[in-house]
């Protein structure tokens, strides 16, 4: 392989890494202070695209706008279904928020398919989004370069909030312990809601600029992606959202550059991901940068 | 109630069932036939989820991956020969499979067994992790046997899936399988590997220090829940008479988990209840998407209806009785007559 392409790689590796970061943030924030394995993500992700899809061609907004509204859409959505499906479920056994979850992500599936129909609708970008740049021999479209940038911003943004503002902190102690945090005059709550909006809004624009990347959309299409980014939230070690990010940016790479190295495995891409899940899973439990918890007696 | 009277009554209840079948058999048509059917399927399903989840207590998401496993290989050892040669196209079955036909019930046992041995291959390992790691390891495994299914088309046809397998499922199979699988559970949870296995949902740690070998119990009965879900996957391709590899993914294991948890973790009465509840809903909701009129308002076809009012009937359950329909109650001959006399001393009170 020659250098070009090993650094078209290493683009294409930290522009998907970077959106599996943004998703995977919204698995570990909410397992984090829940302990629940948030599987409707995947579907917040789908309807982040769908919001801009039709805030653009239904209703002509433009693209800046129509991606502010998706995501305010998307984070309120997020809010919703934890509102109605896991706050009635605080106190029931694990498993029950668990099927909970798992009915919510059918349900928003299924509604995607009644409403948006489940037919794939192609997704027209900007077309400053088809320009590639060409450095030397490396050709690099822009669209892989501005979600890369995107991304990176948003993460900053999260950062920001989750280590230096009074949210954050609220955040954070209810991930140590909820009822100690409450006994602190803690709005648990309303704390979880930001959680969950935060969460949602990150996967939306995960969402928009993987639409904008694979320019295809359908009411399915958050399951694998969904999956993924999970299992990146896993590798970094889940509740930690450093972690996630490392996690995301790990997974991306590695499948490009299977499938770069090796392309006749490509058709074991998606299994991929989980071979390394269970290689960390065996030898290092609580992920890259989790913290191991003793169980105590 | 004396253990022989109670035996006594069980072996009638089964020959009622195998009355019941017959009648069905003859008189049903093939819609209710298959519905129950899948019931059936369902229900050696469920509870042998139930067994490594609500009995032993550890979270296995991996339920898709042994069907896999079973589906394949009953279908592989009971399509005749001249039906392969057809039906793999991209490349030709390899050599001692290609000419194999091996009765029904040996196939399944066949797949049921290899479950069971993928069962210990991957238990050994990974059933050191505890909770939600456990599940999402598991869940990982199943992935990937599926994709590694759908890369070797020498095997099994890749993403063609199979076809034309033959229908020999029916109620005596299905059924009688759904019978087996619980009365074996159910003699497995009251020996003394059932009290160990309970033990260690309750309490590892505890477990561990009243001399429970934790790695022998956990392998074993993650080994017996395989065995039960391969047998469930070749039953339910031979139903079928097609696979498809996409039917493999996680969104199967939800749909056992779902089973499961609806009827009561750790009551096999209530998998066996919500696993035909399950069948029947998804079934019986299907008019929703085919028009319908209530009144002078005429509804379109709308597909996908039929799903969001299923998920939406799972939200509500789930919700309000969080721990399942039954909880951990168990039918038991005893309780069944007390019922009964419960009903009659009401009745004689008000007279």
């Amino acid at each position: 392989m020659s250098l070009d392409i090993f650094l078209q790689n290493i683009v294409n590796g930290l522009s998907l890494g970077s959106l599996y970061a943004l998703i995977a943030i919204g698995y570990t924030m909410v397992y984090g202070i829940l302990r629940l394995i948030n599987f409707a993500h995947g579907e917040i992700f789908m309807l982040g695209t769908y919001f801009l899809y039709y805030g653009v061609l239904i209703f002509h907004l433009p693209w800046w706008l129509s991606f502010i509204v998706a995501i305010v859409l998307t984070a309120i959505t997020g809010m919703l279904t934890e509102r109605i499906a896991y706050r009635p479920l605080r106190k029931a056994p694990k498993i029950s928020i668990l099927i909970s979850a798992i009915g919510v992500s059918f349900f928003l599936q299924n509604a995607g398919i009644v409403i948006f129909s489940g037919v794939p609708k192609s997704f027209a970008r900007p077309e400053i989004f088809d320009k590639m740049f060409i450095l030397g021999n490396t050709r690099i479209s822009s669209i892989n370069l501005a979600s890369t940038f995107i991304s990176v911003i948003f993460l900053m943004a999260l950062l920001y909030v989750v280590y230096e503002t009074k949210t954050g902190l609220a955040m954070r102690s209810i991930s140590t312990d909820m009822e100690t945090a409450r006994l602190m005059a803690v709005n648990v709550d309303r704390t979880i809601s930001i959680t969950f909006a935060i969460g949602s809004a990150l996967a939306a624009v995960g969402g928009i600029l993987w639409a904008l990347k694979y320019p295809q959309i359908f009411p399915l299409m958050g399951m694998i992606p969904g999956l993924k980014a999970f299992i990146a939230a896993v590798l970094g070690g889940i509740g930690n959202i450093v972690g996630a990010m490392i996690g995301g940016f790990i997974l991306g790479m590695a499948e490009i550059l299977l499938v770069g190295f090796m392309p006749q495995l490509s058709g074991y891409r998606d299994a991929f991901a989980f071979i390394i899940l269970i290689l960390i899973l065996l030898f290092k439990p609580d992920g890259l940068m989790g913290k191991n918890v003793q169980e105590k007696v | 109630m004396s253990k022989n009277k109670e035996r006594l009554l069980s072996l009638i209840a089964l020959v009622v069932l195998a009355f019941a079948i017959n009648f069905a058999e003859k008189n049903l048509d093939n819609y209710t036939l298959r519905i129950l059917n899948l019931g059936a399927i369902y229900t050696t399903l469920g509870v042998s989820l139930n067994l490594i989840f609500g009995f032993t207590g550890q979270f296995s998401l991996g339920h898709a991956g042994f069907m896999a496993i079973g589906a394949y290989t009953t279908s592989l050892f009971i399509m005749p020969p001249m039906y392969k040669e057809m039906s793999f196209i991209i490349e030709p079955l390899i050599w001692p499979l290609s000419v194999i036909q091996l009765p029904f019930v040996v196939a399944l046992l066949l797949g049921g067994v290899l479950a069971a041995v993928a069962a210990i291959i991957i238990g050994l390992p990974v059933l050191r992790l505890r909770g939600d790691y456990l599940g999402i390891a598991t869940l990982g495994f199943a992935e990937i046997i599926r994709v590694v299914s759908n890369n070797i088309p020498q095997v099994t046809n890749g993403a063609l899936g199979l076809k034309g397998i033959p229908g020999y499922s029916n109620l005596w199979w299905t059924v009688g399988f759904a019978v087996l699988t619980i009365f074996v559970i159910k003699r497995l949870i009251a020996s003394s590997y059932g009290r160990a296995l309970m033990a260690i949902r309750e309490n590892e740690i505890a477990a561990e220090a009243m001399g429970v070998n934790l790695t022998y119990h956990k392998v074993m009965s993650f080994t017996v829940s395989a065995f039960f879900a391969g047998i469930g996957g070749g039953l339910l391709a031979s139903l079928l008479t097609t696979i498809d590899p996409r039917a493999f993914m996680f969104v199967m294991t939800f749909n056992v988990l779902i089973v499961v948890v609806i009827g009561g973790l750790g009551s096999i009465t209530g998998t066996v209840m919500a696993a035909f509840l399950f069948n029947f809903f998804l079934e019986y909701l299907r008019p929703l998407e085919q028009g319908f009129n209530i009144g002078p308002l005429a509804f379109p076809e709308i597909p996908g209806l039929r799903m969001v009012t299923f998920s939406l009937l799972l939200l509500i359950v789930i919700i309000f009785k969080q721990d399942g329909l039954l909880g951990e109650i168990e039918f038991t001959w005893k309780g069944f007559f007390s019922f009964f006399d419960r009903f009659r001393s009401a009745e004689g009170g008000k007279m």
